[in-house]
């Protein structure tokens, strides 16, 4: 088990090294200085200053060490677009809104997926099943960004029932997380309808009724806690789909998150912000993904990590 | 009791027609694989259903810009957010261009990006997971430890890095796409050979002389197409789910080009003025990825009677 965690975080600070790597290579395999656009009209001698300041005049290789040994330290430099701030400030003041907005969809995703999975395996009328059926294959077909627009228009337009910009109070809150929620409610009701099924079959269901447990107790204590282990293992994947959904939805809904702080700093061409936040999200997705095999292994004894 | 006297006469030894040689032999058409799944494929109304709608939207996207009189983007000023009328079937947009034939140009490439890199997707992820299982070893541990770096990212980021590089076109995106997408397919290949490897038939071929080569391709991979090809059929509604998402946030198909997610990201400014145009694009992304998931569906029950 050790053995098992210590080698998963031994290859991701490989994958992570690497991603950085290629991601510094990428950003200067584009051609041009980042300060001689044509948005901006710098006099040289304010250009050469510039790239004196972000190390950009030294040869490539050195610019490389000395990028990655700030980035290991947990510096990612200063913006090259919006010169002055640095990218560690930019991060630290979006990730606690989008880390917010996301819990509370990875809540909404969770509670309602769980239990419109559940209620169709066990309901008895077939068009519960069929409906919740119908309900998933719409969220996996529905774009989360669609989801947004419609969802901005009828409540936020027409009914005007809930506010469609920025995050400052709860209300604020429920079109987003919906819109975010949307296509992990429809994996999460499909994973969890089916390995419900699945552990409906196993003998130890039997003989959890044959000992004269109630339904809703066989259910819950039996079923439930079995049938989750495929769910659980979703909840890796399930944490990177939100934060590519947040590019969008917080561009839509004007969150000033890191998401929307990506999309912006793709279209500037803020090459320094690219690069941090690149890495931050690969060790974001990465450290999630290494819990959530840690916790898969506890809750169910049958998986042996590393064999 | 009297028994009864055996009469036996000539016409009882009288040779038998031909039509009625098999007249007791009772079995149903043998019918091959592919055939047999067609006919559960059918059974599936909805799949059937998806499939008639993306082969008449593909033969739309092909027919109706080469007889349309307009172009995707030639501009008609005097003309513009015109509604649908007979001239123009959906309306035109805020720069007077056709919408119906910017909507179909828009099929063209969100279906030519989510067949190719389903299409490469599958090539790449076949052979690379086919060699990493059947070789194993030390060769196997490296081609997985690569596969988990690459796994490790969403393939979003790649997309977007090689967007940067590459600039925003249709070869970009798909590049980003095959570049990381085909890891999931190796890894779910390789967990196939490395079961299958261990089955007699495996050792039989084996033991008759077949080459390593003849083994891999001819039997064990062709035993693990079905959900293969699963993987590959639900790989296109992503692929065509991450173009449209990247156009749509303004770092993917730019304009005058039109993809499926730059017209819905373009009509989206006129949405209150103009709520017909948003309703286009938008309609044919939902109506094509619904279309290919229950295709999607379709084929998995289709290969996999068990499943269901």
């Amino acid at each position: 088990m050790f053995k098992y965690i210590l080698k998963r975080i031994v290859v991701g600070f490989v994958t992570l090294f690497i991603l950085a790597t290629v991601t510094f290579f990428l950003m200067k395999i584009i051609p041009g200085s980042p300060f001689a656009g044509e948005n901006t009209k710098l006099p040289a001698s304010v250009q050469e200053k510039l790239m004196a300041k972000y190390n950009l005049d030294k040869p490539i290789l050195e610019q490389y060490v000395i990028y990655m040994k700030d980035a290991f330290q947990g510096d990612f430099g200063i913006s090259t677009y919006r010169t002055g701030r640095e990218v560690n400030d930019i991060i630290a003041n979006g990730m606690p809104v989008t880390a917010r907005l996301g819990f509370v969809a990875f809540v909404i995703a969770m509670v309602t997926g769980i239990t419109l999975g559940t209620v169709a395996a066990f309901t008895k009328h077939k068009w519960v099943d069929n409906f919740v059926i119908a309900l998933a294959t719409l969220g996996v077909s529905v774009p989360g960004f669609l989801l947004a627009l419609l969802l901005m228009i009828v409540f936020g337009v027409w009914l005007h029932l809930f506010p469609i910009v920025g995050l400052s109070s709860w209300r604020h809150y429920v079109l987003p997380a919906i819109s975010l929620a949307l296509s992990p409610i429809a994996m999460i009701a499909r994973l969890t309808r089916s390995s419900m099924m699945e552990v409906m079959r196993q003998d130890y269901m039997v003989l959890a009724r044959s000992k004269g447990s109630s339904q809703m107790k066989v259910i819950l204590k039996h079923g439930l806690k079995n049938a989750m282990i495929p769910v659980v293992t979703y909840a890796g994947p399930l944490i990177a789909t939100l934060m590519t959904g947040s590019f969008v939805i917080e561009s839509l809904f004007s969150i000033p998150g890191i998401g929307a702080e990506y999309v912006t700093s793709i279209s500037n061409r803020d090459y320094t912000m690219i690069m941090g936040l690149t890495i931050f999200f690969g060790a974001f997705i990465i450290i999630a993904n290494i819990i959530t095999d840690i916790i898969n292994a506890v809750i169910d004894p049958r998986i042996k990590l590393g064999s | 009791m009297e028994e009864k006297e055996l009469v036996l006469s000539d016409d009882m030894f009288q040779p038998l027609d031909s039509s009625e040689k098999n007249n007791e032999f009772i079995a149903i058409e043998s019918k091959t694989y592919l055939q047999d799944a067609w006919r559960r494929f059918k059974k599936n109304k909805l799949a059937l259903a998806g499939l008639v709608f993306l082969v008449l939207i593909t033969i739309a996207a092909i027919v109706i810009p080469m007889v349309s009189p307009y172009t995707y983007d030639g501009q008609d000023l005097a003309n513009r957010n015109a509604l649908p009328s007979l001239t123009h079937l959906m309306g035109t947009d805020r720069l007077g261009r056709d919408i119906l034939v910017r909507v179909m140009y828009g099929a063209r490439i969100s279906l030519t990006i989510g067949f190719v890199a389903a299409f490469l997707n599958l090539i790449i992820g076949v052979v690379y997971g086919g060699i990493s299982g059947f070789v194993g070893g030390k060769v196997d541990m490296i081609m997985m430890r690569i596969v988990d770096c690459i796994y490790a990212i969403p393939s979003t980021l790649y997309v977007i890095l090689i967007m940067m590089i590459f600039g925003s076109n249709m070869y970009s995106v798909l590049l980003g796409i095959s570049i990381s997408s085909w890891v999931g397919m190796a890894r779910q290949v390789r967990s196939q050979i490395q079961t299958l490897k261990q089955q007699e038939f495996s050792m039989a071929a084996f033991v008759i002389g077949a080459s390593k080569k003849r083994i891999l391709f001819k039997h064990l991979i062709i035993n693990c197409m079905g959900p293969i090809i699963v993987s590959a059929t639900l790989m296109v509604p992503n692929a065509i789910f991450t173009e449209s998402f990247l156009s749509f946030i303004g770092i993917g198909i730019s304009a005058p080009q039109a993809s499926w997610g730059t017209l819905a990201s373009e009509a989206r400014g006129l949405v209150q003025s103009y709520p017909i145009q948003i309703v286009w694009p938008v309609a044919a992304i939902c109506l094509t990825m619904l279309s290919l998931n229950f295709i999607g569906d379709g084929v998995g029950e289709a290969l996999d009677p068990k499943k269901k």
